[in-house]
C-alpha cells in the first residue's frame, strides 16, 4: 500500500517525467524518468517523500548509457530505483551531488569507469585511478576487453 | 645515464593490509581539512563478476572483505533469488542468519580491540581478540574455515549445521556472552575511555542523511535503520530482536551501540538453533534451474551498515552487470564532518569509529601543515600522540 502510495505521489508530482513504472513487489520497483529531470525528482525523494540515497548503478546497454538511482524508504523497505537512459554519443546527466554528498563518490566513480559526464559536479576528479590510468579509456564499458 | 629511477615500496604497497591514504591538513593543532586517496588495489570486481557464473560469483564476492566475508554472498544470494524467485527453506534461513550473527559478534569485538589500541588501551585490545578466537573455532567447526567460510549458493548453504553441533554452539554462546559482560563493563564505566570519547567526532541526524552513512554509525547518531528489520530477508523476521540506537552521534555512542548489538546477535544465534531443532537434517537446499532475464536487488545488515548489490541478469549464466555497494564506501566520506575541527589527537579514534573496511590506520593517516603542505607527523607519531593524551587524562581524573 505504502509503495503504490509513494509512487502515486511522484507521477502526479512529475507527470509527463514519468515515462514507466515497474513495480516487483511490495519492497522493489523502478521509475523509468526523462534524464533531465533527475535532478528535481531526486530533490523531491530526499527531501519531501523522505528517501535515503543508496547508490547509483551505470550500465552500458544496447540502448546506451542507463543509470540506476536506488533510494531506499527505511520505513517500508521500499528500494526504489529511478532510470534513465542517457545518449551513447554525448553521455552526461547533471550532478546530484549539490542535493547530498552521499552522491559525490559515486558519480566521480562513473565518470571514471564509464566516461558519464556529471553536469556542475563540485569536484569530478578521478576516485580511484589517479594519475594511474589513460586518459579516455573507460574500463566498464562492454568495448573494454 | 643521470636518470633516477623512483621505486615506490610504501605507504600504499600490496603487501600491506589494505593501501589507503588519508592527508588530514592542521592548523596547529586543529584539523582543517582531510583528503583521500584510495584505488591502490581497485581489483575491478564489479568487471571480474560479469565473467564468472552464478555460482563463481560467491566466491568472488566473498574475497570484498576479509572481516565480514559472508556479508557480500548474503546480499548477492538475496539479489539472485529475487531474479529467480527461489523460496529457500526455513532451515536455510536459520544457518544464514546464524552465519550473519557470528560475524557480527567476531567484527564487533575486533573493532572494540582496535578502539582500545588507539586509545592507548591495549589489554582491552588483547582480551576482545582473545574473547574473538572461540567464534572464529566455532566457524571452523560449522565451515571448515576460520574465514571465507563458503556457505552460500543460490538456493541455500553448502554445508548443514547438524543438530549434534548446538549444544557446542549454545555453550560458546554462553561463555562469549559472560565476556562480554565483562568488556562491556570494563569499557562503559571508565572515566578516561568517557573522556576520550564522549563528544569527539560527533556526527547529527542530518549529517547521517547527507552522507547516506549506514549501520552502527547510523544508529549512534538516533538514525533508526537496520536492513534486518527494514527489509526483512532470512530468518529475521521469525526471531525476535531490537534495534540498539543512540542519540549522541560521538564516538562513545558508537561505542556503545556495537557492545549492545553483540548481546541482540547472540539472541537472535540462539534462536535460530532453537528453530534449526525444529527443522529436518540435510533441509538446505532447493534446486536452482536457471535464473531468468531480470535484475534483482540484494541488500545485507554487515556488521558496518547496510551492503547492497544490484545484479542484471539477460538469462545466461553469468550476470551482465553486478554493482556492489560496500557499507564503508558511504561510512568513510563522513570523515569529512567528523574530524574536520578535532585535535589531531582525537583524529585516530574518529577515523576508526565508523569502522572502516581496513585494519591499519596507522599505515595511512599523515598530518599536514595546511599552509605549507609540510609532513608533521605519520600515523604511527598520530596513535602515539593519542596515547599520550589518554595518559595525561588519566593522571587528571585519578
Amino acid at each position: 500500500m505504502e509503495t503504490d502510495l509513494v509512487i502515486e505521489k511522484l507521477k502526479k508530482s512529475f507527470d509527463t517525467e514519468v515515462l514507466k513504472v515497474t513495480k516487483k513487489s511490495e519492497r522493489r520497483a523502478t521509475v523509468s524518468v526523462k534524464p533531465e529531470s533527475i535532478v528535481r525528482i531526486a530533490e523531491y525523494l530526499y527531501k519531501t517523500a523522505g528517501l535515503r540515497f543508496i547508490i547509483a548503478s551505470a550500465l552500458h546497454t544496447k540502448r546506451g548509457f542507463e543509470i540506476n538511482y536506488h533510494f531506499s524508504l527505511d520505513s517500508t523497505g521500499l528500494v526504489l530505483n529511478i532510470h534513465v537512459i542517457i545518449n551513447r554519443e554525448n553521455p552526461q546527466i547533471e550532478s546530484l551531488s549539490n542535493l547530498f554528498n552521499a552522491s559525490n563518490w559515486i558519480e566521480r566513480e562513473i565518470h571514471e569507469l564509464f566516461g558519464i559526464d556529471f553536469l556542475n559536479h563540485p569536484n569530478q576528479e578521478k576516485l580511484i585511478s589517479e594519475g594511474n590510468w589513460a586518459e579516455g579509456v573507460y574500463p566498464y564499458r562492454k568495448e573494454f576487453k | 645515464m643521470g636518470t633516477k629511477t623512483l621505486i615506490p615500496i610504501g605507504p600504499y604497497h600490496p603487501l600491506q593490509e589494505e593501501p589507503e591514504l588519508f592527508k588530514l591538513f592542521c592548523d596547529g593543532e586543529i584539523v582543517k581539512d582531510i583528503k583521500w586517496e584510495t584505488g591502490y588495489n581497485h581489483r575491478g570486481i564489479e568487471k571480474l563478476s560479469e565473467s564468472k557464473t552464478y555460482d563463481q560469483v560467491f566466491f568472488l564476492v566473498e574475497r570484498i572483505c576479509g572481516i565480514c566475508s559472508t556479508s557480500h554472498p548474503f546480499a548477492f544470494a538475496n539479489a539472485v533469488e529475487e531474479i529467480a524467485g527461489i523460496d529457500i527453506t526455513d532451515r536455510t534461513r536459520y544457518i544464514r542468519s546464524i552465519i550473519g550473527e557470528l560475524e557480527r559478534i567476531h567484527s564487533h569485538l575486533l573493532w572494540v580491540g582496535l578502539a582500545g589500541h588507539f586509545l592507548g588501551y591495549n589489554t582491552v585490545f588483547m582480551w576482545a581478540w582473545k574473547y574473538r578466537e572461540p567464534i572464529l573455532d566455532l566457524f571452523e567447526m560449522i565451515t571448515g574455515n576460520r574465514n571465507s567460510y563458503a556457505m552460500f549458493k543460490v538456493g541455500g548453504v553448502r554445508r548443514d549445521i547438524e543438530n549434534n553441533k548446538i549444544s557446542t554452539i549454545r555453550k560458546t554462546l554462553s561463555d562469549v556472552k559472560k565476556k562480554t559482560d565483562l568488556l562491556t563493563g570494563a569499557v562503559m564505566d571508565d572515566p578516561v575511555i568517557h573522556a576520550r570519547t564522549k563528544g569527539v567526532g560527533v556526527l547529527t541526524r542530518q549529517d547521517i542523511s547527507d552522507f547516506g552513512a549506514v549501520g552502527p554509525t547510523a544508529r549512534a547518531s538516533g538514525v533508526s535503520i537496520d536492513i534486518r528489520r527494514d527489509d526483512p530477508y532470512a530468518a529475521y523476521p521469525l526471531v525476535s530482536w531490537k534495534v540498539i540506537t543512540a542519540e549522541e552521534g560521538d564516538v562513545f555512542a558508537k561505542v556503545k551501540v556495537r557492545l549492545l548489538e553483540m548481546y541482540e546477535s547472540i539472541s537472535i544465534i540462539e534462536q535460530c538453533l532453537g528453530g534449526l531443532e525444529k527443522t529436518p537434517e540435510g533441509d538446505i537446499a532447493v534446486k536452482v534451474n536457471e535464473i531468468p532475464e531480470g535484475s534483482g536487488t540484494g541488500r545485507a545488515e554487515a556488521p558496518r551498515g547496510e551492503v547492497f548489490h544490484f545484479v542484471v541478469s539477460d538469462g545466461s549464466n553469468s550476470p551482465v552487470r553486478h554493482k556492489i555497494r560496500a557499507p564503508s564506501y558511504v561510512n568513510i566520506a563522513t570523515f569529512k564532518k567528523s574530524c574536520i575541527g578535532q585535535t589531531i589527537s582525537d583524529a585516530t579514534i574518529s577515523l576508526a569509529a565508523v569502522d572502516p573496511c581496513y585494519c591499519c590506520t596507522e599505515r595511512m593517516a599523515v598530518a599536514l601543515d595546511i599552509n605549507s603542505g609540510r609532513k608533521l607527523m605519520n600515523a604511527k607519531e598520530l596513535i602515539e600522540l593519542s596515547l599520550k593524551r589518554t595518559i595525561e587524562l588519566k593522571k587528571k581524573i585519578t
